[in-house]
């Protein structure tokens, strides 16, 4: 089931009303969910990434647009009636009941043609518990279960009733660190299994990154980038999209263009052709920069943290806007760790331009 | 730990509640048992230098006095049926003050209003309602003049006036009254308690129920009752803890005679019973009977506890 987002928009009335000032949470959000895809929505806090998620759900009524399921136009549908599954922030399991009674709960409110009798529905729950894997936990109450299984347990109850669409909103910001590898994994598997569109919310970039078939990176309400993971890490839109993803973080710093050839601070490092002359803000990915004794960039050395697989280089530059400049270089350099200095030369595609005063990218050609 | 050294001081500090506990909670309870257990304890007897045998005399005694039946099983029956009714009224309050947004708080100042208010005035102005004003006219042509808005709503609605607290008026009719009075004057505390207990139940149980299309009442049964569990089985304990201690409702109503007019003491309870017995210097059978209640009241909060083991989710 494709689902189609036609300028959503949800507009928050102002709380305080001598304020007077309303909330844009979602503005002019514009999207066709190609069916069967997950799709990360990400941001950072109050980009407006769950109250999309939401409007999407029908628990949140849009200000403004439409939304689609196909061909369906859902957007004044009531939310048990989309045919959705959704998994909370925090689960929102009943704690009352057990495993099986949570599961069972959705299929027990079906109504009409849709009603089943007993022995289907549990089949069905034992289905779709073996699917999560927590077809052993099935007496056990929320409360007696672990972080992950718990999740488990929301998606199971998500998927009983074979949603048209899922929606998880935060699902792993619960979970920890391993967990949460592992259940990202898992969320992913489960998708390709059921082959359910899914969207999901995150402000974890890796998270979105590593399981998304696209992601549409959020700021303020507004949509900034929307593609495959790769290429929008490959190709940020603006400076925002560019700082956002990635760990370690881009690397930024101040610099000029003058003549086709990029300046930062005196040292002239790369060839920009089709430029025009101006102030630019540069952004290095970390893995962007190579050791080169001559290369053009000269940073003070600060300190080299080793990985194992890779070195880490932290060093500053008097044009950087961030207090240290993080480079990640194969571990097959011996990096002299007693100099006062460190000199990089600068992978052109890893190399990006903005404008200084709208921070949109700036395109170049690369030799 | 407190230092040794200062902990003089730590007793300095609560030298005044201990003292006026000791003083007016521990020992009466110490006294009421010894005062239970000795046969015929009586104050006119204490005053004539009578020395009393340990014994349960004074226990046969209470338990084979009519009086004291009568109050029991007032006091029963209005447990059982106001404990009930009032939990759930407060219940169904309680939900739909929840779901209503404006005017909540008002609301719910409205509903707590009677909780402030002294039992005793309430009890007067439902007397006034419940009221009926006396006979007239001669046998076989009564003409019933009625001064109460109960009765006067009744009338229009083409009812006979019913005499609910006066002289000549049925036993059921006071029962009702009362019933009416307790669990009016029990519903804002409850109110309070549910309400607050609905308020901390987190919206994404009722957001998941709403996505998977779950009918309301289910909601209420299968998500509310059982979330409000804690609550519930909070008011219903301290309901019937209270249930069984009832006096001043009824003087309220029926003033210090506990009963109507030609029929006193009808509506006695097991308070008004042990309030009744110390003017009659009755010591030890009064100290019976508060035993008694307090063996009710244990059994019943136990059974109660019991109940909310296998009821109550926390």
């Amino acid at each position: 089931m494709k689902v189609v987002l036609q300028n959503l928009t949800k507009i928050f009335p102002s709380r305080d009303k001598k304020a007077g000032k309303e909330v844009v949470a979602v503005n002019d959000f514009t999207f066709e969910i190609p069916d069967g895809k997950l799709i990360g929505l990400l941001g950072p806090s109050g980009c407006g990434k769950s109250t999309t998620l939401y409007m999407i759900s029908g628990l949140q009524k849009p200000t403004g647009g439409k939304i689609f399921f196909g061909d369906d136009d859902v957007t004044e549908l009531s939310t048990e009636n989309r045919g959705i599954g959704l998994v909370f922030q925090n689960y929102a399991l009943y704690p009352h009941m057990t495993v099986k009674q949570n599961i069972l709960f959705p299929l027990q409110n079906l109504k009409g043609a849709d009603k089943l009798d007993k022995d289907t529905m549990l089949e069905r729950a034992y289905e779709v518990a073996r699917l999560v894997q927590i077809d052993e936990l099935m007496d056990r109450k929320p409360s007696e279960l672990s972080g992950g299984q718990q999740q488990r347990v929301a998606i199971a109850r998500a998927l009983v009733k074979m949603p048209r669409v899922l929606l998880l909103d935060e699902p792993l910001s619960n979970l920890d660190a391993r967990l949460r590898l592992q259940t990202r994994e898992e969320i992913r598997r489960i998708q390709k299994e059921t082959g359910i569109t899914t969207v999901f919310v995150t402000h974890d970039q890796e998270e979105a990154m590593s399981i998304s078939d696209m992601i549409v990176v959020m700021k303020l309400g507004v949509v900034q980038q929307i593609g495959e993971p790769q290429e929008v890490y490959d190709n940020p839109i603006n400076l925002f999209v560019a700082k956002f993803l990635g760990t370690p973080p881009i690397n930024v710093l101040g610099g000029r263009v003058e003549g086709g050839r990029l300046f930062i601070g005196e040292d002239m490092v790369m060839e920009v052709t089709g430029v025009a002359d101006q102030p630019v803000v540069v952004g290095i990915r970390p893995e962007g920069f190579e050791l080169d004794d001559n290369g053009p960039l000269c940073c003070t050395l600060k300190n080299v943290e080793v990985m194992g697989r890779d070195v880490s280089i932290v060093s500053s530059h008097a044009a950087s806007l961030n207090p240290q400049i993080r480079s990640i270089i194969n571990a097959d350099h011996r990096v002299d760790t007693s100099a006062e200095t460190v000199r990089f030369s600068l992978k052109p595609h890893k190399v990006f331009l903005f404008d200084a005063g709208t921070e949109a990218r700036i395109p170049y050609e690369v030799k | 730990m407190v230092d040794s050294k200062q902990q003089w001081k730590a007793w300095l500090y609560l030298s005044p509640a201990i003292i006026l506990l000791l003083v007016f909670t521990v020992w009466p309870i110490i006294n009421t048992v010894r005062m239970a257990f000795l046969d015929g304890y009586n104050g006119l007897a204490i005053v004539g230098g009578a020395r009393f045998t340990v014994g349960i005399a004074n226990f046969q005694k209470v338990i084979g006095l009519t009086s004291f039946k009568t109050s029991l099983y007032n006091t029963t029956l209005l447990c059982v049926l106001t404990v009930p009714i009032s939990t759930l009224l407060a219940l169904l309050i309680a939900v739909a003050l929840n779901s209503i947004k404006p005017l909540q708080k008002l609301l719910q100042t409205i509903f707590f209003l009677p909780y402030v208010t002294n039992s005793i005035a309430i009890g007067m102005v439902f007397a006034a309602m419940f009221n009926i004003v006396g006979n007239m006219g001669t046998a076989g042509n009564d003409i019933i003049i009625t001064a109460g808005i109960i009765n006067n709503l009744i009338e229009l609605f083409g009812g006979e006036p019913i005499n609910w607290i006066n002289a000549g008026s049925t036993y059921a009719a006071n029962i009702t009254v009362m019933v009416v009075y307790i669990v009016w004057n029990a519903l804002p505390f409850k109110i309070l308690v549910l309400l607050g207990g609905l308020q901390s139940i987190n919206r994404q149980y009722y957001d998941a129920a709403k996505v998977d299309g779950t009918p309301r009442a289910r909601v209420f049964t299968r998500i509310t009752v059982p979330l409000l569990s804690p609550m519930l089985a909070y008011v219903i304990i301290t309901g019937f803890i209270g249930g069984f201690k009832e006096y001043s409702s009824i003087v309220g109503i029926f003033g210090e005679d506990m009963g109507p007019a030609g029929a006193p003491h009808r509506l006695n309870t097991i308070v008004g019973y042990i309030y009744d017995a110390l003017p009659k210097m009755n010591y030890g059978q009064a100290s019976a009977a508060a035993l008694i209640l307090f063996a009710i009241i244990l059994v019943v909060t136990m059974i109660n506890m019991q109940v909310s083991k296998k009821r109550v989710h926390y």
